[in-house]
């Protein structure tokens, strides 16, 4: 199957008095046309650095991009020229970020706010971006749109913001979105009723999805592939299935057992993930996660381990990945 | 947004008749006489029935109580009534002096305006470049010179650059004439006060205009705004501009409130006939019903481009128009 999204090697790292921040440090991944992606992993991960990178939207200084490739259907991204660059965002990719609270600007009317983008980049009318601006406000679900595009962000509640945002997304028909933590601010019903409508909505448009997240309650619901990250890289992948049931890496272990599942035995304690995550600027050869890792050998102070397969579309990178599962079993 | 201008048109009320008090009382209380500086100057005999009679006349001997009404009135139908050691109506002594004030006022207010909201713009959005340390530059040196001094060096340099280019030397004229009569005398006038105040008060405006809109810049919504792929030219002056510019309207609405009865050293400088100057007279002579007019037209003045100010707000943010 063609790839929509081809990243590789990806790096990007922030240049700060305190030291190089290594915040995305080579990873590599693929989109389908179609496919939901979901990228976890805890705070500062760099999870939203790779997604703000593939937009490149880091902001320089002090951040850049200083190696690898991204290929968007059929283009680099990387070597676009930024008024090139401004063609893709918006139109091709949308983005839909965390902070739905924040991320409308409080002066505009939402439909300043939509049909901006459609003019910015559809040869429209002012009357069909407007059209355009009630069809999308209809589709993800707002009631009485035309009195909502007359109102200004703080007329609305967090999930309907949410819903702005998706609807700006997607108003350029885009091949890829990249949600950001789409659900974090908002109420647990909210949150649902928000996936849901992104889950629908780019299976019935056909668009991809890359959705960042750090709830492995979403990936599993949503996600057809998961790429699990600790440290600015991708230390396991594969489907949710695979990642859900039969995790390879102790990272992605110790993230499930952290979160309380339906499956488990009654009174059964959480445990969280011991430690702290790791200085991004001070990163050694060996493998990140092994301070906290309950598998850590001599050989994890030595190198970093490369992601391998563990069965077919499943990868991970630890050089005990043979004994983690039979741990799980146990545990 | 109508309620919400009138909700603003009755809080003024309040606010006025608050100044007129402390401005009542803290003159009351000031050492002086006016009788005595009037009838005796510095030191000269005065029989106490002659000062007796010119308080009676001036109608000191009143209760305070009726004096501040008195006062309070007065301001309701904007009759100041008469000077103290004049004698002649506090309105006639203000009026041509207001007028100029309020020129020089407003004209420094668009040479601030046109100088600052771009320079500010241009200096965050080239943050940390040649461009930005100019700007920067430039702003630190009009809060470091005084007007009045920037005042000596433009009547230097048109002096001088009249005599290199004409023979002559040129001056401004001295005489005051309204815009309406002779609009190019006028402006030949005061536009190199309103040039001096206008760069100090630019000055503070364009950091303003700099820090806010850096603040801005760094929002969420402005990220938003990128990300659907817009031109810079579009994030800057749709998205980032109106919601930057709230402080600097702010102080821009202050400093022309000060503009109107602060100018004093300068209008010195320019020779001109303002506010200040009939202020700091009046002040001196204890002419109670003078400086308290005065004072209460800057406060009116202050309170009248508060209300804009708001009114310009609300026009800004949405959040303050529907609250």
């Amino acid at each position: 199957m063609t790839k929509l999204l081809e990243i590789r090697d990806l790096k990007t790292q922030f240049f700060t008095s305190a030291g190089v921040v290594r915040a995305v440090d080579g990873i590599t991944y693929d989109v389908a046309p179609g496919e939901t992606v979901a990228v976890v992993g805890e705070s500062g991960c760099g999870k939203s650095v790779s997604a703000m990178s593939i937009l490149r939207l880091i902001p320089d200084p002090p951040g850049r991009i200083v190696a690898g490739s991204i290929m968007f259907d059929g283009k680099d991204l990387l070597a676009l020229s930024e008024a090139e660059m401004r063609e893709v965002r918006g139109r091709d990719i949308g983005m839909i970020f965390q902070e739905p609270m924040t991320s409308l600007n409080p002066v505009l009317t939402i439909e300043r706010q939509i049909t901006e983008t459609l003019e910015e980049h559809l040869d429209v009318s002012k009357a069909a971006a407007r059209q355009k601006a009630l069809e999308m406000l209809n589709l993800v679900g707002i009631s009485d749109p035309e009195r909502r595009l007359k109102q200004y962000p703080h007329h609305l509640s967090g999930g309907m913001r949410q819903r702005v945002m998706i609807a700006m997304a997607l108003a350029c028909g885009p091949k890829l979105i990249i949600a950001d933590e789409p659900t974090t601010a908002l109420d647990v019903t909210i949150q649902a009723q928000i996936l849901e409508l992104m889950k629908e909505l780019t299976r019935k448009l056909g668009v991809a999805l890359i959705i960042i997240t750090h709830n492995l309650g979403v990936v599993a619901r949503y996600a057809d592939r998961v790429n699990v990250m600790y440290a600015g890289r991708i230390i396991e992948s594969g489907d949710a299935v695979q990642i859900y049931h039969n995790p390879k890496h102790p990272y992605t272990l110790a993230l499930l057992r952290s979160v309380p599942r339906m499956d488990q035995a009654r009174g059964q304690k959480l445990r969280p993930v011991s430690g702290q995550p790791p200085d991004l600027t001070k990163l050694d050869e060996g493998c990140a996660f092994r301070p906290r890792c309950d598998f850590a050998t001599e050989q994890c102070a030595r190198a970093a381990p490369a992601l391998e397969e563990v069965e077919p579309g499943h990868i991970s990178a630890c050089w005990e990945k043979a004994k983690v599962g039979l741990v799980e079993a146990v545990g | 947004m109508w309620q919400y201008v009138f909700k603003r048109l009755l809080l003024m009320i309040p606010t006025v008749i608050g100044a007129a008090f402390v401005i009542f009382f803290l003159l009351r209380a000031m050492p002086g006489d006016v009788c005595e500086l009037k009838l005796g100057g510095e030191g000269a005999y005065v029989d106490e029935a002659q000062i007796t009679l010119c308080r009676e006349q001036l109608g000191l001997d009143d209760p305070l109580a009726v004096q501040f009404a008195d006062f309070v009135w007065g301001i309701a139908t904007l009759d100041f009534g008469t000077s103290m050691i004049t004698g002649r109506a506090i309105t006639y002594e203000m009026g041509l002096r207001f007028e100029l004030s309020l020129q020089v006022a407003i004209m420094a207010t668009i040479v601030a305006i046109m100088i600052s909201i771009p320079l500010g713009t241009l200096s965050a959005v080239y943050q940390n470049t040649w461009i930005d340390y100019i700007v920067r530059t430039v702003a630190i040196a009009g809060i470091a010179i005084p007007s009045f001094w920037l005042g000596i060096l433009i009547l230097l340099a048109l002096l001088s650059i009249s005599e290199a280019m004409t023979g002559t030397r040129w001056t401004p004229p001295l005489d005051y004439v309204p815009i309406w009569e002779d609009p190019v005398y006028n402006l030949s006038m005061l536009i190199w006060p309103a040039v001096a105040t206008g760069y100090r008060y630019s000055a503070v405006a364009t950091r303003m205009t700099r820090s806010s809109l850096l603040e801005v810049l760094r929002e969420d919504y402005v990220r938003t705004a990128r990300a659907k792929g817009l031109v810079e030219k579009i994030i800057i002056n749709r998205h980032a501009l109106k919601n930057a510019l709230l402080p600097v309207v702010t102080v821009i609405g202050i400093e022309f409130a000060f503009l109107m009865g602060g100018l004093v050293v300068t209008e010195q400088v320019f020779n001109l006939n303002g506010l200040g100057n009939l202020l700091v007279q009046s002040v001196t002579s204890v002419d109670y019903t003078m400086t308290q007019g005065i004072v209460m037209v800057i406060v009116l003045v202050f309170v009248i481009t508060n209300f804009f100010v708001d009114i310009l707000y609300a026009w800004l943010d949405p959040r303050i128009r529907y609250s």
